[in-house]
């Protein structure tokens, strides 16, 4: 049978072709590649499904071994949260238009350009910044790169990173840093904010984030950008955007830089899947100028009345320049940029805020209703969005008891601690059956 | 005009179809979502909280609301349905003219595999994840197969991110043998694709670019004056991006090698070499594959992608952490890798996408993907025997190629002064993409194909008159060419405004400010 994703291995088709070409058979056309290189023996993988129906029951013997977060009540976030996703985001992204193309012109795609310029107009607004990228991988290579840009704006490469960062995010930072900036680290205080700041004129920028790894609203944002810009240095703060209906957008307490992950904004938790990294700034050219990522304008056309679309300032790019342009741009994660952007469009300004307003309240609820139940609970005089981090005497064991109540507790820390995640889906019975079980357990 | 009410309709039978389509994109003059906002509406409900309210002090509040659009349910959908209409994907055209993008079907069904992933939480119990944990380890087994390599890292997000990898493997194992200050120059070649140099370059490297030789080929003597005590490792592609396979590219490895540097071989689209040959056949120590290309994984507009990194056994120590790992009681993850380059994103990778890529091998098997790579090889051979006849177009090196061409207009423009992006344009009135290439421009008037193994003949003869047709509409009236696109969502675009410091609006925001206040 002919391949059903493979037209031309018809074996009619396939001879013409080669009688078309002519060439006798493939093989001829493989002429470039010597002898010596080419594999003398078949591929060694598993035969071939034989048909859809097959691949789809071999799937689902797979993937259906699998717990997911819908089968269990599951409080887990550490950077990849469940929030409710809209039916119209899946459908948005399902287009196959949108879903099947990749790099057209601003004509044919006009549709991802318009659609990729609004989600950077709407993230735009949200973060009172003028220019807002097209999408990178995600947080964590947002805050690797608005770092980077930081350094090459200023000419230094020093960074000052707050300490309540992720292992992992924190990793990521060395790794891509660390050859020529130099990280040093802001302790973190009793409270869960970030401590004592001490830099000098060598340093290119703070780096902030807001809610930071426990959860906690930073609250000494504009303190921050002051002492960075009285040193020359630039305040880059990671927020995100799924606060900032109800929280102050870094911009409005002087950051000069913000970035974060935007999987909140209607991207599923997809093992993780789900990532996307936004970074914004004011409309200032020496900024501008570093961005590696594509940045979408607005450009008129031949017809009075139409958006016309493009590159803005495109020389900056690798694409453009390999090594001499900044950093790198390629494939990043365009279609949950356009995700976002229905997802800010659905929600306006005020379902912003009443989300903001939820998710504030019901962690705030969690926090009291765990410490009820016998956990201690840290940093509970800051504000929290969403995490919060409890202490107990055995970690592992209150997850494996918890599990038995069919509950993903939290994220484990360390062997104290845990990190527990309240959203917007999480019902307040949900919260009030985690106490219970808690309760139970330590007890 | 056809359908005036004086005129006469046609008869029946309908007559045929003529030669190029008479297409016409989706044309529905779509306001900016802005523009389109009402006080007061709302596009979907959020629960209340039903809990005490918590009033965030004053330095942290939001001042003002953000001014984001107020649109009812139906009228955002409605917005990007349309938006949606006015792109091309696979789904609905003949994508060949992306080439070096490997535009290949994604089958429906692996949609339904991925959404299946799509409530699982990357930090769960080891054992409430198996199912995808296996998918994981499977998948690293077939491209190790497929690349020859020991182990492959399923976590970077794409391409260049999988080539940062690679990358920053490179300085840990020099650094591991105390040669990482030594060693700090990387080679690759001028139609290696841009990531490679730039990739290098941010890890801190000096990026040595070979020149093509007379025949296309990189230049071996030119490698042999680069190597030396300095090279940490050469980063290749190949076929490059012209589509021409380095016969030579064992002895590059094998002077890499002497020298003490490493090989790593982007193979971003092994689209044309699957089950021929393999990394590890030539010698290198590293590689890399796009599974949004060569495996089948949707391109999104753009990502969400998938990057492999494959490395031979004595670089196995670096790779990303955690790797999965099978043992007695299933797969776990392995954390403690203390020579790891440490996490390069978020958890373990895209993971709707390494579900795809591994259902689309599934759908295939060891003969299906050989099958693959001859189709494609073979499409690409009879696509270019097309392009070549017609008058103007050229293939610069000449016709040994594997899966994709860099061809030239270079005649043609200097026949019309018509430009390849002006060509690009107007075959874009016909229904089909077409790209101009990034860098570099050494090949003049620039247009790359690479008609995957998804493509019929008939879509490729299709694509083939829509070229000679633009072209000759070159040679007839070049006017016309150059005011194009006529049958787009909109028409020629003035683009100064985007390098326009003053004047250019990455964002409604930036807009709204600098042109209509
Ligand atoms: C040969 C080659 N290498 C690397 C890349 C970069 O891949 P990505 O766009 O996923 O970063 C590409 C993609 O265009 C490519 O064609």
């Amino acid at each position: 049978m002919t391949h059903p994703y493979i037209p031309n291995a018809e074996p009619g088709v396939r001879a013409e072709m080669l009688a078309a070409v002519g060439a006798a058979s493939v093989e001829e056309l493989y002429a470039p590649i010597p002898a010596a290189l080419r594999l003398d023996r078949p591929l060694d993988l598993p035969e071939a499904m034989a048909s859809e129906q097959e691949l789809v029951a071999h799937m689902r013997a797979l993937l259906g071994r699998d717990t997911d977060t819908v089968a269990a009540l599951s409080f887990l976030g550490h950077g990849c949260y469940p929030h409710h996703v809209p039916a119209v985001c899946d459908e948005v992204n399902g287009r196959s238009e949108f879903l099947t193309a990749y790099a057209g012109e601003p004509y044919e795609d006009h549709g991802r350009f318009q659609a990729l310029f609004e989600y950077t107009s709407m993230m735009a607004e949200l973060l009172e910044m003028d220019v807002v990228n097209v999408p990178t991988y995600d947080g964590f290579q947002a805050a690797g790169t608005a770092i980077r840009m930081a350094a090459r704006a200023t000419g230094r490469s020093k960074v000052l990173l707050s300490g309540a960062v992720s292992a992992d995010k924190l990793s990521k930072l060395h790794d891509f840093l660390d050859h020529d900036i130099e990280i040093r680290t802001a302790p973190v205080t009793g409270g869960g904010e970030i401590g004592e700041v001490e830099i000098d004129d060598s340093f290119a920028a703070i780096y902030l984030e807001t809610p930071n790894v426990y959860g906690v609203v930073e609250t000494r944002g504009r303190e921050l950008a002051d002492l960075a810009h009285a040193h020359g240095a630039l305040l880059v703060v990671s927020a995100d955007p799924i606060s900032l209906g109800v929280l102050a957008p870094p911009a409005a307490y002087g950051a000069d830089i913000a970035c974060g992950d935007i999987q909140s904004l209607g991207m599923h938790q997809s093992y993780g899947g789900g990532h996307a990294g936004y970074i914004a700034t004011h409309d200032e050219e020496r900024l501008v100028a570093e961005y590696p990522s594509r940045l979408f304008g607005l450009a008129p056309t031949a017809v009075p009345g139409e958006y016309g679309f493009g590159d803005v300032f495109y020389d900056r790019t690798s694409f453009a320049h390999r090594e001499e342009g900044k950093e790198w741009v390629g494939t990043a994660a365009a279609l949950w940029g356009i995700t976002a952007g229905v997802y800010l469009a659905l929600m306006g300004p005020e379902g912003m805020r009443e989300l903001g307003e939820t998710v504030l309240a019901r962690t705030r609820y969690a926090m009291d209703r765990l410490a009820e139940a016998g956990a201690t609970v840290l940093h509970s005089g800051a504000v929290h969005f969403r995490e919060f981090a409890i202490e107990v005497p055995d970690a592992d064991a209150l997850l494996g008891a918890l599990r038995g109540h069919g509950i993903f507790g939290g994220v484990r820390l360390d062997g104290r601690t845990l990190l527990v995640c309240v959203t917007e889906r999480h019902s307040r019975d949900d919260i009030d059956r985690l106490a219970a079980a808690v309760r139970k357990e330590l007890s | 005009m056809s359908g005036h009410a004086q005129e006469p309709f046609a008869k029946l039978p309908v007559a045929p179809k003529p030669p190029l389509r008479r297409f016409h994109q989706a044309r529905w003059d779509e306001p900016i979502i802005f523009e389109q906002s009402r006080p007061g509406r709302r596009g979907i409900a959020v629960p209340a909280a039903g809990v005490p309210a918590v009033e965030p002090p004053e330095t942290v509040r939001r001042a003002r609301p953000p001014k984001l659009p107020e649109m009812s349910q139906l009228h955002v959908l409605r917005h990007y349905v349309r938006l949606s209409q006015e792109n091309l994907g696979v789904d609905q055209a003949v994508a060949v003219g992306q080439g070096t993008c490997t535009m290949k079907y994604s089958p429906k069904v692996n949609e339904a595999f991925a959404a299946a992933v799509g409530e699982l939480h990357p930090l769960q119990p080891v054992d409430t994840v198996q199912g995808v944990l296996e998918v994981y380890w499977r998948l690293e087994r077939m491209l190790a197969e497929i690349s020859g390599m020991h182990r492959v890292s399923l976590q970077p997000a794409s391409g260049s991110a999988a080539i940062y990898a690679n990358v920053a493997m490179i300085r840990a194992y020099h650094a591991s043998r105390g040669e990482g200050d030594r060693r700090d120059q990387v080679i690759t070649t001028m139609f290696s694709h841009p990531s490679n140099a730039a990739c290098a370059k941010t890890a801190g490297y000096e990026v040595v670019t070979l020149m093509p030789g007379a025949d296309g080929h990189p230049d071996i003597e030119a490698l042999r004056a680069a190597v030396g005590p300095r090279t940490a490792a050469l980063m290749i592609t190949n076929p490059e991006d012209t589509g021409i396979f380095n016969p030579r590219i064992a002895d590059f490895v094998d002077l890499v090698h002497e020298a003490g540097g490493l090989a790593c071989y982007d193979q971003a689209n092994a689209n044309g070499l699957l089950g021929v040959t393999r990394a590890a056949d030539a010698g290198f120590d590293l590689c890399h594959f796009n599974l949004h290309k060569t495996f089948s994984t949707p391109h999104a507009c753009g990502g969400p992608a998938g990057g492999a990194c494959g490395v031979v056994e004595r670089l196995e120590p670096f790779l990303p952490a955690p790797t999965v790992e099978r043992g007695g009681d299933g797969y776990r993850l392995d954390t403690e890798r203390p020579q790891s380059v440490g996490k390069t994103r978020p958890f373990l990778g895209v993971t709707p996408n390494v579900v795809r890529a591994y259902a689309w091998i599934m759908a295939l098997g060891g003969r299906g993907l050989r099958e693959v790579a001859e189709i494609a090889t073979l499409n690409n051979n009879y696509l270019m025997d097309k392009v070549l006849r017609i008058p103007g177009a050229s293939a610069p090196w000449g016709r040994d190629r594997i899966e994709q061409v860099r061809y030239s207009w270079r005649e043609l423009f200097e026949d019309t002064g018509v430009r390849s992006e002006e060509i690009g344009a107007r075959a874009a009135d016909f229904g089909v993409h077409y790209w101009t290439s990034h860098h570099p421009h050494l090949v003049p008037e620039p247009f790359t194909l690479e008609p995957t193994e998804s493509y019929s003949r008939e879509d490729l003869d299709e694509y083939a008159a829509i070229l000679a047709h633009v072209a000759d509409e070159a040679r007839r009236d070049p006017g016309l060419v150059r005011g194009a696109p006529y049958n787009q969502t909109i028409h020629k675009i003035d683009p100064t405004p985007l390098d326009d410091p003053a004047q250019w609006a990455p964002t409604w925001r930036a807009y709204t400010r600098k042109h209509l206040s």
